[in-house]
């Protein structure tokens, strides 16, 4: 009989939701019962709206267990592995037991996040063991040329994974073809996109998989120096990647001619980010390297040409260079066997927002938003109706309802105006207010703005005033056509990424929810009722119970009424705060 | 722009950044990074992470030692949203405002801990225990609405749960100060 082991998956977001609490549980009880199991942690499988996750498997099978906080580790050991009875309402998927949430695998095709939820994360043989460097060791074994590993992810149609979506092959065609004593390979791990996290997901999960990826890339482009890029925000992936880099050293992974290739060197270091979304675009990604502020810089000459310290530098997103082992391993035909005719493979979406199950998917590129969100995602929370998708971040837009038979390419996204960006789908119900969320991230790009470019940081501060007036209440006739002459200035204008897509939102919004803007501006009303501003409170009658709780609240004494009794609300004296609303529990405040 | 992180809408009072910090905390930090390339941001870091914020004298020193001139310090200190000029409160209190978290009503519980504490977005509690800040995205947004107190994400929050941590945060201060005292 083999000994039964228990792994908790320890992400971020499962941290988040308690997982290290579960995680020391299972270690407490097992050591207080003198228990003979083994315990031990990987990251995330995407499936954040169970955690915490917690892996059990013995002679029988495996079992994934969801929802796992600390009141429920005492019962799992004492029925499951005490006594050999597994928990069937507990068990999200097993081979006998198949819990609803478990469609949230059904049609997901996993390569970028191959390791991910099935290793230690911090165990270099782990990821050895699930076929970990075996790329590295084909191209040392067969000697493979660097033309011949260029041509297979030439071959293999692989786009970039951060949101350009230009071809990796053709990037580091561009960076070879360039002759330096000294080339760079760079891992844009800055994930700015508030909304999108399959890059921490990836670091945290399988860094190997990402050093790897790297390796081929300096191989390829004949690079002995690398950089990666990461968030401050993401420490544990931070953490990671450093014990990863020391393991990949001491195997002699990293250093002087590695897996036995004659004049191969590389050495990989971290760079943390210091918090500019801006960051994210290359340019200012090498001047933030350079220890400078992370200001873009024109193109040409591209960092191919002249990047980092001006040598020829090759720039990768992590979810791009994840992939990359797996193209060389398994070969370019089949990553190329998925996916539509100009976007290859598979992509990993956030799922987010207003969905039953939130988290990581990876599905073939093709599939439909509406499959995304129903199938995968369960569907909208709180049976309200679905109403439109945000995708690609601030550089994305808003997808309505009606074209969600939209499928997931680069080209097909683009089309509707929103971008297919770093992969963030944002899933907003009825309740929410589109005018809302172009402001929300017009405040955002407003903020992130470098300043270089006047018409990006002067126009994006004048379209958020706009529409910050405009959910007020105090919108004007014209706003609307302002807003769009403004946004397409800024586009034409601005040096970088950033300027040229930050009023994508606010357009997107304006194509498909015109009537919304203008029941902003015309009516003064909010049909999401979302903006507080522009509502009216009432008390329900039937409901209120005189708790008082409202008008304690009531920053203006606009609540009358004595304890006990019904209350009323003085319209004239309201200043729409929504304090009353939320205060309530009785659900006696009626907005309209 | 971020203009509000150049000019502090709240000048913090000369008293408690006048205390001149040890600066020789810095030495070993500066040892490594000194000829470097691109030493500048590392620099600023590993300063912040000394003492939680970079002091005036610690520009100052660097300077001197590292020959990095003072305005392109500057210029980088202010660029980037980690940097911070004056003392931050012992913990620190990370909202949330992505786009999730945003959807799903942070707002709320940003203004409930904001009137709890008294301060207002990137400010300082009197008593230096907090401070509130906005952040753009903590990646963890399915479990949205999120904060981060020190190293500690709490996620699926609502104002009462947000307040009720805050409040038990500050309890135990309290009380570790009663005890030494």
């Amino acid at each position: 009989m083999n000994k039964t082991t228990v792994i908790v998956g320890l992400g971020s977001c499962g941290l988040a939701a308690g997982a290290g609490k579960t995680y020391d549980e299972f270690h407490r009880i097992r050591q207080a019962d003198k228990l003979d199991f083994e315990i031990k942690k990987t990251s995330c499988v995407g499936m954040c709206f169970r955690e915490p996750l917690v892996e059990i498997i013995d002679d029988t099978g495996k079992y994934l267990y969801g929802s796992v906080d600390v009141k429920r580790v005492d019962e799992i050991i004492e029925k499951h592995i005490k006594n050999f009875s597994p928990i069937p309402e507990y068990i999200i998927e097993s081979e006998k037991y198949k819990s609803e949430d478990a469609s949230f695998f059904d049609g997901q095709v996993k390569i970028t996040l191959r390791n991910c939820g099935h290793i230690d994360p911090e165990s270099i043989e782990e990821y050895e063991s699930r076929g970990g460097y075996e790329a590295m060791r084909k191209i040392s074994n067969t000697n493979m040329s660097y033309e011949k590993v260029i041509q297979s992810v030439l071959d293999s149609g692989i786009r970039g994974r951060g949101g350009g979506g230009f071809p990796a092959g053709m990037k580091w065609k561009f960076a070879r073809n360039n002759n330096s004593d000294k080339k760079y390979v760079i891992c844009n791990a800055d994930e700015g996109d508030p909304g999108a996290f399959m890059d921490r997901s990836i670091l945290e999960g399988d860094p190997h998989s990402v050093i790897e990826g790297m390796m081929i890339c300096a191989y390829a482009i004949g690079a002995s120096e690398g950089y990666i890029y990461c968030r401050a925000e993401y420490p544990l992936a931070i953490k990671r990647l450093n014990i990863a880099l020391d393991q990949a050293r001491k195997k002699g992974y990293l250093g002087q001619n590695i897996f036995g290739i004659p004049n191969f060197n590389l050495e990989i270091q971290i760079k943390e980010g210091a918090g500019a979304f801006v960051c994210g675009e290359e340019t200012a990604l090498i001047a933030s390297i350079e220890g400078e502020r992370g200001m873009p810089r024109r193109r040409p000459p591209f960092p191919a040409e002249s990047g980092l310290w001006k040598h020829p530098t090759n720039i990768n997103n992590v979810e791009t260079l994840a992939n990359i082992p797996w193209i060389i391993y398994n070969g370019p035909q089949e990553f190329a066997k998925y996916g539509t005719e100009k976007s290859k493979g598979t992509k990993v979406f956030a799922l987010t927002g207003k969905i039953k199950h939130g988290g990581l998917v990876e599905v073939p590129m093709g599939i439909t938003i509406k499959d995304i969100i129903y199938k995968l995602g369960g569907g909208i929370t709180g049976g309200k109706k679905f109403k439109a998708v945000q995708l690609g971040g601030p550089s994305g837009g808003c997808i309505p309802e009606y074209l969600s038979h939209t499928i997931v390419d680069y080209d097909s996204v683009n089309a509707t105006g929103a971008i297919m960006g770093s992969g963030g789908m944002v899933v907003m119900d009825e309740t929410t207010c589109v005018v809302d969320v172009a402001r929300f991230f017009l405040d955002f790009t407003q903020k992130e703005s470098c300043g270089k470019c006047t018409f990006c940081r002067i126009g994006t501060k004048r379209m958020l005033e706009i529409l910050t007036r405009i959910t007020e209440g105090e919108g004007k006739q014209g706003d609307i056509e302002l807003l769009e002459e403004i946004a397409h200035t800024i586009k034409d204008s601005s040096l970088c990424g950033l300027g040229q897509t930050a009023p994508n939102p606010v357009l997107t919004t304006i194509k498909y929810f015109r009537d919304e803007y203008e029941a902003h501006i015309r009516d003064h009303k909010c049909p999401a009722l979302s903006c507080k501003k522009l509502l009216t409170y009432e008390v329900i009658a039937e409901n209120c119970t005189g708790c008082m709780a409202c008008a304690k609240g009531c920053p203006v004494n606009a609540i009358e009424g004595e304890k006990k009794q019904v209350h009323h609300i003085l319209q004239d004296v309201c200043i729409q705060c929504g304090v009353c609303f939320t205060k309530c529990k009785f659900k006696a405040i009626r907005l309209s | 722009m971020r203009i509000k992180r150049i000019i502090p809408e709240k000048i913090v009072d000369s008293a408690s950044v006048s205390e001149i910090p040890d600066l020789t905390l810095m030495d070993p930090l500066i040892e490594k990074y000194k000829t470097r390339k691109g030493n500048l941001i590392p620099l600023l870091q590993g300063t912040q992470e000394i003492y939680g914020y970079i002091p005036h004298e610690a520009f100052l020193k660097l300077n001197r030692e590292t020959g990095l001139k003072l305005n392109e310090m500057y210029g980088v200190a202010t660029f980037y949203a980690q940097f911070r000029l004056s003392p931050a409160g012992k913990h620190i209190i990370k909202m949330c405002h992505g786009t999730a978290c945003h959807v799903q009503g942070v707002t709320a519980i940003t203004d409930e801990i904001s009137d709890l504490l008294n301060v207002k977005d990137g400010e300082t509690t009197e008593d230096k225990v907090f401070t509130l800040e906005t952040v753009a995205c903590l990646g963890c947004c399915s479990l949205a609405p999120v904060m981060m107190i020190g190293e500690e994400t709490h996620g699926k929050l609502t104002p009462k749960e947000a307040s009720k941590i805050v409040k038990e945060i500050r309890r135990n201060e309290k009380f570790t100060e009663n005890v030494k005292s």
